[in-house]
């Protein structure tokens, strides 16, 4: 037995039926909010805000929204899904199972992220109901979207095993990821700041992953789509080392 | 020749401990020491049971066979497997129920106990599980919530849980806490049947009754150190005192010096006379004691004799241990 896959799909089963049991919460809540944000600047303020390099604000919004929404549910699916078993202390079945890191990670970050890609698409699906939508190039946007999932779910993963109690597992999505994504270009493009405030903004991680995102919708971008395949695989690869230091210590997880 | 080379493999096989530890040490980073050295081998289809006082180690020796918790040093074989460097193979033959009742909330009975399944990298099994279940009269609270059960269902459905990748070594921490009478003995039951399927079983508890009622051997563990482990005829024989009460008709003040080689207590008041004696010891002795009673005249109307349970034994053995130190 080299692979455990009995024990990835076990893992994986149990956290999409945890999904289903909150459908509500997984899918529900957030359609609602993001169709809020088309209704009140899609619809309602849409007439009035200007075109956006030619594309109506309401469409622009699509691309950010779907990767706002992507953040945040990766990282609460994921931080959620290992910080539990933690909480309840059912954690000490997967740590007595024969089953590697590597294989529990696949399991909880593919359960997460498939929860994530399954919403974007809902959410997509959503936006075309209210607003034109254009997908230039359709391979970058799967990618994107899948990329986006994944890595988001590795860092709330990370989160969930860092957390010694709920609030710390509030604290980071709404301290960080929250402030981050929506000064990140989901609601405007960088070219309508100033210099300082725009050269400020590039420190962002997450404007290189939405104006990726938005690019592969109606070619438009606030920086190379390279910089921000680069940008992204370093955010993958710095999740990742920091997992591999995570189970090579035991840190929170084993004494 | 083959054939008796596989069959000479398996009498091997069957002679040697399914599970050693040698030299077992844990240092917790707070630099409290729960386990130093402890040297420690299970046989193939025994009961074994572990029997120490709260914060012993027992837990802490149980959680690093079963991969939950690090050892600092030392080596474990599980059925021949060495539990850091192959222990894939060596988990996925052990099977564990943890002291808390730790459990999901909103999965079902039946759903959970695949899960485990599952996760111990075996292929689904409905037949099985159905058998588990039943065994532990789970099946009709298959399709129940979880959190719907009462304490004691909980308990079953995580032994449920444990066995569902047939394991070949079951551990159970403390399975008496917080259980009824009544699940107790249905436990106790149900632990005598894996057995003579063929499941070794390592129990750890603080109720002597526990230990002395199932277990093939003891041991005995208190501040990390493994005092003794022993069969639990030999344990209780070489270890075991007998009293004998003798129910006076007068009282007496005081022990006459005459009966002092006996070493004689009074007790209720000057009632009774307690004679302990070694349960090896010489049988004759008895019948001495009782002549040179009637010798002198001193009457009696009850006599009952008595074995000390292994909670005394115990208790003795961890005050002796204490002594020795202090």
């Amino acid at each position: 037995m080299n692979f455990n896959h009995h024990g990835v799909w076990a893992i994986y089963k149990f956290e999409m039926a945890r999904a289903k049991r909150t459908l509500w919460q997984s899918l529900v809540a957030p359609v609602i909010t993001t169709s809020l944000y088309f209704v009140v600047f899609g619809a309602a303020m849409g007439g009035r805000l200007s075109d956006v390099e030619g594309v109506p604000y309401g469409a622009f919004l699509v691309p950010g929204l779907i990767m706002l929404s992507l953040f945040t549910q990766s990282v609460s699916n994921a931080s959620f899904g290992i910080y539990f078993p933690k909480f309840s202390g059912t954690i000490y079945e997967i740590l007595s199972a024969p089953i590697s890191p590597l294989e529990a990670v696949i399991a909880y970050v593919g359960a997460a992220a498939t929860k994530s890609v399954v919403l974007g698409l809902v959410i997509l699906a959503t936006g075309a109901c209210f607003v034109p939508i254009q997908i230039l190039h359709p391979f970058w946007m799967v990618a994107f979207l899948l990329f986006t999932a994944i890595s988001f779910s590795l860092f709330g993963f990370i989160l969930g095993i860092w957390a010694r109690n709920f609030e710390e597992l509030q604290f980071v999505p709404l301290l960080i990821i929250t402030p981050l994504t929506f000064l990140g270009g989901v609601f405007y493009s960088l070219d309508m700041l100033s210099p300082l405030w725009r050269a400020v903004t590039l420190f962002n991680p997450v404007v290189y992953l939405i104006s990726g995102f938005r690019w592969s919708f109606y070619g438009m971008a606030d920086v190379s789509l390279w910089l921000s395949v680069v940008i992204s695989l370093t955010f993958l690869a710095i999740c990742s080392a920091i997992l591999w230091w995570i189970f090579k210590s035991g840190y929170r997880l084993k004494s | 020749m083959g054939r008796y080379n596989a069959r000479f493999l398996a009498a091997v096989a069957s002679m040697s401990p399914i599970i050693s530890i040698q030299g077992l040490t844990k240092t917790y980073p707070s630099g409290f020491k729960a386990l130093k050295g402890v040297n420690l081998e299970i046989q193939r289809g025994e009961i074994f049971a572990l029997l120490g006082p709260n914060g012993a180690g027992k837990t802490t020796l149980i959680s690093i066979v079963c991969g939950i918790v690090t050892p600092s040093q030392g080596r474990v074989l599980a059925d021949g497997f060495d539990i850091i460097s192959h222990w894939r193979e060596a988990r996925s033959r052990i099977g564990l129920v943890p002291q808390e009742l730790t459990t999901d909330a909103f999965e079902t009975v039946w759903d959970t106990v695949s899960f485990s399944r599952g996760l111990f990298g075996c292929a689904p099994d409905p037949a099985h599980i159905e058998k588990v279940l039943k065994q532990l009269s789970l099946w009709d609270k298959r399709n129940n919530e979880i959190m719907m059960l009462s304490g004691g269902m909980k308990r079953r459905v995580m032994i449920a849980k444990a066995l569902s990748h047939e394991p070949d070594i079951l551990f159970l921490d403390e399975p008496s806490a917080g259980v009824d009478v009544e699940l107790r003995r249905d436990m106790w039951q149900m632990v005598r049947e894996l057995r003579e399927s063929g499941v070794t079983i390592i129990l750890t508890t603080h109720y002597i009754e526990e230990a002395e009622e199932m277990a093939d051997r003891i041991g005995i563990i208190n501040k990390g150190e493994l005092v003794l482990a022993d069969e639990k005829q030999a344990l209780m024989q070489q270890l075991g005192r007998k009293q004998l009460t003798l129910s006076l008709l007068e009282p007496l003040t005081s022990v006459p010096d005459a009966l002092a080689p006996w070493g004689l207590q009074l007790q209720a008041d000057g009632q009774e006379l307690v004679y302990s004696f070694d349960a090896q010891a010489d049988r004759n002795e008895i019948s001495r004691l009782l002549r040179k009673m009637n010798e002198l005249d001193i009457g009696f109307r009850d006599l009952n004799t008595r074995e000390s349970s292994l909670e005394e034994i115990f208790v003795n053995l961890v005050q002796q241990r204490a002594g020795d130190q202090a």
